[in-house]
């Protein structure tokens, strides 16, 4: 079984997706269970995935290879290492809370929407566990297609502009990739991401292809120590983007006025943690000469990863179980709701305080540990990015007290009522893992600990030929 | 020591705290209430043993891990105790304080729906306190920092219908993470130069950090400690409410009285005090660090005080004395009189407790009425009340004999003996400072205890004295109030009680200059009325008797003389207009700038729609070029080869 673990992943929440499509609306509630049964059993079986990985060295595990195109010497072939055992771990968790959370509250096209997910969650799988690049592209871009589609249908009113917008810029970057991507397989004639490390690459070559890859995803840090040397010369670029994205998007947040916008931006701001976290390692080499810090600010980046997949979710979440009842988004139709809605405030309360970076949750332990990183690359970093403790809470705290505290503020939230079973236990499991994270963090560390270390000798390596 | 037996210190109350809040619905109002209590009372009487095994069996002080949080790129993050005589003194006055206070609430909140929710918080304080003072590491002090401060969050807010509670709470938290912003970055300095989170590395590292520089600034290297200290004290300056970041602590007072006691009078608020006290070995290290502390305190301890002349809120009264006699100990530290600093912080803990809980009596008493103009001869409807109020009050300004004598008599003894750049200032302030306190207590207890009758109707109707539910709690503190400096001046201050917990360097140590004219407690109190802060206190009550007991039109009068000053006090020095209409709304008007014109403009609308008008003209373009007739197309092949032609030739060259 362990064989074919990863392939179980991708496959079986696909394959249940289109399982749950064929069903159409006529059995809705068929549909809901049927997708509810293949999530739980996709995240039961990404179980034994963490439960049999040695997280002591960087090697790959897991693997599974057989020949796919072999006219490009394009292989099927997966493998997981510290960094992508945690992020499909919580891949297939939300997946499970997604489909709970959408039970009751889409009702048109029910089946379609969580069979897209399905399908969404066994390609994103394949995103982390591809050891192809060829493979990898694959997955990437097929992800579009059901993230288009859930946009599209059951986004909000302007969502066919969403939509077009989302898939035209994804679907730009991603095309500067494959260019990068055919361009190295030109060179190697392979197009395992193993070779692609390998690869000789000139300054040039290298600046371009960080480049490209960086419009594609921004990051995926693995993808970088492709090149080592590029990255060095233009880590600053993606530095300064991490800290504009935390000051910057930290004052933009103070102003919105609607809840959902508020928490997106946000969440940018608490992605800028992940850049920032990943690329201080040659700013640390260069301003101490020593390399400690960089393991500290990629396993920063990666906890943060982690804790925003679930902090910035339990807040959207937290957004919907108000707009289900009231159907809006503003902070004006608010204020008061404890009064109504005593539970749901006591959640509201500790993922704003996780939003914020509390200690003892898990919006707290990647922060403190890229605050700690930076102040090793430099000064200003730490600085910078620290500001966050002042510009994340007042944007959350402010919310709060406008949505959640004082008196009733009208009728509509007077006839509020508190979550239903389902709601509270979304919300209870998702606030149980973001304690838990926070208060102890140490198995995931222990997890990414070797492919960290790695990944910083990687960085730190150089392409360049020796003249 | 045990660690287990360590550990529970902290763990009673958390447990207590976790299912009296999950399940207080369950269990019900007494068993919350009953549960709580017996959490503290057992960490208190934990804490008494270990106080008596360092005091009296002679058992070392405890350094260790109890428990690995994370370990990343060989920096441990763990959770670890060090108990000494630093330590345990904190947690003995946290613990008991905390006590009394969960006893008085009791009757505090009989009649509030959120019983069960309020204990439940405040046995959580308790925890998070705890394990502040406890810690041995800086992630840990961190933890317990934010800690306090959430819960402090949720108390000043527990009202939460109140908007102006709601206001307060968040404001509080704010102010507190703009102090924590600088606390990280001192943490994360001391990472830097030593990898390592614990105190034992970094006051080992402490001598060589000395000497180091950080380049902050191309060109400019600032010494790294000093850096360091400043960065760190900052954080003291959030929650110790140093000014200017002071202004949270009178708005807190929107929390119900009972937390405004325990946390924003005798725990929470000398954290920061404890903190730089903790930090002796970093801070005697730095000049500069120490003589800012120095001067924030002084101005701290002077111009708080003047604030508690003109408020006329029982309760602010009590909040203004609290941030000046914190000014006290910040000032304490500056002269490096660690000693001192805390010991004063013990005497303050209990006598500061003791007014704001009688005060937090008077104010159920008189049914919610918190305006003293409408108080008013008291003694004779609360009497247990009034006297230990007076207890408290003697021991405020420092009546000889009394707990608050020693300490601060010793603290201005300390400022005296220094010649750190700044004391001379310091000195002023706090001596100056005696009078101010002297006036606005016994204001305080003139215009609430005696002196005519002015209740409203409705008070009149309603009034009730309290029970003994809340009565004891201030007779327990009274007692404290009165005797500990007595007892405890020799062994604490002069004794050598916190040994190695508290390094001072041999020439900045002005507690041990003071000790040699030390001749025991009764000499000292009867040398008080040889010193000017004797005086000064007489004449700051004798002044509260004339203006506000005897010839109440004088303070009229003054007002109106000096009315461009009064208005300077009763907006607090325009401390929270600056801050709403100045930093508030500039940070407003920079998010919605940001917003609106880099956002929506440039990014949405120049960059995403622009890239898209701009595909749309090349469409356009183009569109022209394909004409569908084959002789234009042949032309543009051969305008092609051209360019391919030229460009290969050139580039040949």
């Amino acid at each position: 079984m362990t064989q074919y673990l990863l392939s179980t992943l991708i496959w079986l929440p696909i394959a249940g997706g289109f399982l749950t499509l064929l069903l159409g609306d006529g059995s809705r509630n068929l549909a809901r269970w049927l997708s509810l049964g293949i999530a739980v059993a996709t995240f039961a079986f990404s179980i034994p995935l963490y439960l049999g990985f040695d997280g002591s060295t960087a090697a790959f595990q897991f693997i599974e290879r057989t020949a796919w195109i072999t006219t490009f010497n394009a292989d099927y072939s997966l493998g997981v290492d510290g960094i992508a055992l945690p992020l499909i771990l919580l891949t297939t968790f939300t997946t499970v809370l997604i489909v709970a959370a959408g039970w009751d509250v889409i009702t048109e096209r029910t089946a379609q929407y969580l069979g897209a997910f399905l399908i969404l969650e066994g390609l994103m799988v394949g995103v982390f566990a591809a050891m192809d690049a060829m493979l990898f592209y694959f997955f990437w871009e097929a992800m579009l297609i059901p993230m288009f589609l859930i946009i599209g249908i059951w986004g909000g009113p302007r969502r066919v502009y969403a939509t077009i917008k989302f898939f035209l810029y994804t679907f730009l970057g991603s095309v500067f990739m494959l260019i990068a991507l055919i361009y190295m397989y030109l060179k190697t004639g392979d197009y395992s991401i193993a070779a692609l490390q390998q690869l000789p690459l000139t300054a040039t070559e290298q600046r371009l292809i960080f480049l490209a890859f960086l419009a594609a995803f921004a990051v995926k840090v693995p993808m970088f120590t492709i090149t080592p040397d590029g990255s060095r010369e233009l880590s600053w670029l993606v530095i300064a983007l991490s800290l504009i994205a935390v000051v910057y998007i930290g004052f933009v947040a103070l102003v919105q006025q609607d809840m959902k916008k508020l928490i997106a931006y946000s969440s940018i701001a608490h992605m800028g943690f992940v850049t920032l976290g990943a690329f201080l390692a040659y700013d640390i080499v260069a301003n101490t000469g020593g390399v400690q810090g960089a393991a500290l600010g990629i396993d920063g980046a990666m906890v943060q990863m982690i804790s925003h997949g679930l902090v910035s979710g339990a807040m959207f979440l937290c957004v919907g179980v108000m707009y289900d009842r009231v159907h809006s988004r503003q902070i004006s139709p608010y204020g008061g709701v404890i009064n109504t809605m005593p539970k749901f405030g006591a959640f509201m309360v500790l993922f704003s305080m996780a939003n914020a970076g509390l200690p003892a949750t898990s919006g707290f332990v990647g922060e403190f540990m890229v605050i700690l990183a930076s102040f090793k690359a430099n000064f200003w970093y730490a600085f910078a990015a620290g500001t966050t403790l002042i510009l994340g809470a007042a944007y959350t705290l402010w919310l709060v007290k406008r949505v959640i505290f004082g008196p009733v503020g009208n009728d509509h939230v007077a006839a509020l009522t508190d979550l239903n079973r389902r709601e509270f236990a979304i919300l209870a499991i998702l606030a149980v893992a973001v304690l838990l994270l926070g208060l102890w963090p140490a198995p995931l560390l222990d997890v990414m600990r070797g492919s960290t270390h790695h990944l910083v000798e990687q960085m730190l390596s150089t392409k360049l030929p020796t003249p | 020591m045990n660690p287990n037996l360590l550990l529970a210190i902290p763990l009673l109350p958390l447990a207590a705290a976790v299912i009296s809040g999950l399940f207080g619905r369950l269990i019900g109002r007494t068993a919350s209430a009953t549960l709580t209590i017996a959490g503290v009372l057992g960490a208190l009487v934990l804490s008494l043993k270990v106080f008596q095994q360092l005091a009296f069996e002679g058992v070392p002080s405890y350094n260790d891990t109890v428990y690995t949080w994370l370990v990343s790129d060989g920096i441990r993050m763990q959770v670890g105790f060090l108990v000494d005589q630093l330590t345990v003194l904190m947690m003995v006055v946290v613990t008991f304080v905390s006590l009394c206070v969960h006893v008085y609430t009791i009757g505090y909140m009989h009649d509030d729906a959120g019983y069960q929710r309020f204990f439940s918080y405040i046995s959580l304080f308790t925890f998070a306190m705890l394990m502040l003072v406890m810690s041995n590491n800086f992630m840990q002090l961190f933890f317990g920092w934010e800690a306090v401060g959430v819960v402090s969050y949720l108390l000043i807010g527990f009202w939460y219908t109140r908007p102006s509670a709601t206001f307060a709470n968040m404001k509080a938290f704010l102010v507190n993470r703009v102090g924590d912003f600088g606390f990280v970055l001192g943490i994360a300095g001391i990472v830097y130069f030593t990898g390592s989170l614990d105190y034992a590395d970094a006051f080992a590292a402490a001598p060589s950090m000395a000497t180091k520089t950080l380049s902050v600034m191309p060109g400019a290297a600032w010494p790294a400690l000093t850096v360091i200290c400043i960065c760190l004290f900052i954080g003291a300056m959030g929650k110790s409410a140093q000014m200017p970041l002071h202004v949270w602590l009178p708005d807190s007072m929107e929390g119900p009285t009972p937390i405004s006691a325990l946390i924003h009078a005798a725990t929470m608020v000398t954290a920061g005090i404890f903190m730089v006290a903790r930090m002796s070995p970093l801070f005697e290290l730095s000049e500069t660090a120490l003589s800012t502390v120095l001067v924030i305190g002084a101005t701290t301890a002077l111009f708080m005080g003047f604030l508690g002349i003109v408020s006329n809120d029982i309760k602010r009264v009590v909040a203004y004395s609290t941030l000046s006699q914190l000014g006290y100990m910040t000032v304490a530290l500056g002269v490096s009189g660690y000693s001192v600093a805390i010991f004063h912080l013990m005497t303050h803990a209990f006598f500061k407790a003791l007014l704001f809980l009688a005060a937090g009596a008077v104010i159920i008493a008189m049914h919610h009425e918190q305006d003293m103009r409408k108080m008013g001869g008291l003694r004779h409807r609360m009497p247990v009340t009034y006297w230990t109020s007076l207890i408290g009050a003697l021991a405020l300004i420092g009546t000889p004999f009394f707990s608050g004598f020693y300490s601060k008599d010793a603290l201005i003894e300390a400022v005296a003996e220094s010649h750190r750049v700044g004391a001379g200032y310091a000195y002023f302030c706090v001596l100056g400072g005696v009078f101010i306190t002297a006036l606005y207590t016994f204001r305080m207890i003139f215009m609430t205890f005696h002196g005519q009758e002015r209740l409203d109707h409705h008070a009149k109707a309603h009034f009730h004295d309290v029970g003994w539910d809340m009565k004891a709690p201030l007779v327990a503190l009274a007692i404290p109030s009165l005797l500990i400096g007595f007892f405890t001046v020799q062994p604490v201050l002069f004794g050598g009680w916190f040994g190695d917990a508290i390094q001072v360097l041999e020439h900045n140590d002005v507690i041990a200059h003071i000790g040699h004219h030390f001749q025991g407690p009764v000499a000292f109190a009867l040398h008080g009325p040889m010193g000017a802060p004797f005086w000064l206190a007489l004449g700051g009550v004798v002044t509260a008797w004339l203006f506000f007991l005897k010839n109440p039109s004088w303070a009229a009068a003054w007002e109106s003389r000096l009315s461009g000053l009064h208005t300077v006090l009763v907006n607090k020095y325009y401390f929270d207009w600056f801050n709403e209409n100045v930093l508030a709304r500039a940070s407003r008007g920079l998010g919605s700038v940001l917003w609106k014109a880099g956002d929506q403009a440039v990014i949405d609308g120049t960059l995403v729609n622009g890239s898209a008008k701009l595909v749309g003209w090349l469409a356009g373009v183009t569109r022209r070029v394909q004409t569908g007739y084959l002789y234009s197309y042949a032309l543009w092949m051969v305008v092609g080869l051209a360019v391919l032609l030229a460009w290969f030739l050139l580039s040949a060259h």
